[in-house]
């Protein structure tokens, strides 16, 4: 066990955990952040993205004692990014979610998209987004939100 | 008569000094140019050798992989297509925005999760595939030709060939390639990272010789 002092959503987190212990996981059981969410455990499906230094991060497989002094970002605060805030309003305006289980790690994708890109391709969204898995299959609803989010930029 | 036999040997005497002097140096001159072309034979011949050797590692899954002539990078033994639908990104290679590279690779192996990482992870530009599209490696004299252009590599000369790797974190990370997810070690090239410069530098002071051929 090792103790690291976390900044997550501006706030400093003191945690004692394994080194190896993926960031999804200290999130999860011992901040009790239950926004991210676990997938597949492997970075295959995008669930668990947050930003770290805001970089759209698989959190499910970095482990916490890679992480370092960097700010981590979480679904729970981007409504205070003013990116994140017009996304979220998208979300909600073209009723994106279906079950929703995917949605935090999708909203984190589409905010780091439109934070590099804001007016994006049809291919930028494809492409980045492309590593967000959603089983049921709100693809196209997350295009529109995204295209309209992009409209607000 | 005795003053002009005496001018005629001395100047007979030093005829033949000169000639001798000539004769000497001449031969010496001659013998050190086919030591020279011999050496260039034996050079060249080490050199390709040694290439093959080099060229050995630089196929192998820990370094081809990230050499691809497509848009995706590859992953494990059999070089599959990385997934989670990685892309290439721009000419650096280093993903798109809400999928970049360092999203997932850090700057060390994440041992826990079975992610490999290194300083800077990104793919290798188009400029330096390894491979055609369709995933096949290139041939030795196809991979030679890339690596010793300098249009196409940088602009790096044998000795900053030689120098890239011995010590480029990303090439010496093909040496430490961490643990898979399964907790099992990452295969290593066929040879040991001294072996590989050696190689190098034998193949660099013999002038970076190519194949001949496709």
């Amino acid at each position: 066990m090792a103790t690291y002092q976390l900044n997550v959503n501006g706030q400093s987190k003191k945690v004692d955990v394994d080194p190896g212990t993926p960031l999804l996981w200290v999130l999860r059981e011992d901040l009790k952040m239950t926004g991210t969410k676990y997938g597949c455990g492997i970075s295959a499906c995008g669930a668990c993205t947050v930003h770290v230094d805001g970089i759209a991060t698989r959190s499910c497989v970095v482990p916490v004692s890679l992480i370092g002094n960097r700010k981590i970002t979480t679904i729970e605060a981007i409504a205070q990014d003013p990116v994140g805030r017009v996304v979220q309003d998208a979300w909600v305006e073209k009723d994106v979610v279906q079950c929703g289980y995917c949605q935090s790690g999708q909203i984190m994708s589409a905010v780091a998209l439109l934070k590099a890109t804001p007016k994006p391709t049809d291919q930028n969204i494809e492409e980045s987004m492309g590593g967000n898995l959603c089983r049921c299959a709100t693809y196209v609803r997350i295009r529109e939100a995204i295209k309209s989010a992009s409209q607000q930029l | 008569m005795l003053s002009n036999s005496r001018f005629f040997i001395r100047t007979l005497l030093i005829g033949l000094g000169f000639t001798a002097t000539l004769i000497v140096m001449t031969s010496s001159a001659a013998i050190e140019g086919i030591h020279h072309k011999l050496n260039s034979g034996a050079n060249r011949v080490d050199g390709l050798a040694a290439w093959e050797q080099v060229y050995s590692v630089l196929i192998s899954p820990r370094c081809i992989n990230c050499h691809t002539a497509t848009n995706y990078p590859q992953q494990g033994d059999d070089r599959h297509r990385h997934f989670a639908n990685v892309v290439r990104g721009g000419h650096e290679g280093k993903g798109v925005p809400a999928l970049k590279c360092v999203g997932c690779h850090q700057e060390v192996n994440a041992d826990s999760t079975g992610v490999p990482g290194g300083p800077n992870w990104h793919l290798a530009p188009l400029s330096m595939k390894w491979q055609d599209t369709n995933d096949r490696p290139l041939s030795s004299a196809a991979v030679c030709r890339a690596v010793t252009d300098r249009s196409r590599n940088h602009n790096m000369d044998g000795r900053a060939l030689l120098r890239h790797n011995e010590e480029d974190k990303l090439v010496l990370w093909g040496w430490n390639p961490g643990r898979r997810p399964d907790g099992t070690m990452r295969t290593l090239p066929p040879l040991t990272h001294a072996e590989f410069v050696n190689a190098t530098r034998t193949w660099v002071e013999a002038g970076t010789p190519c194949p001949r051929g496709r």
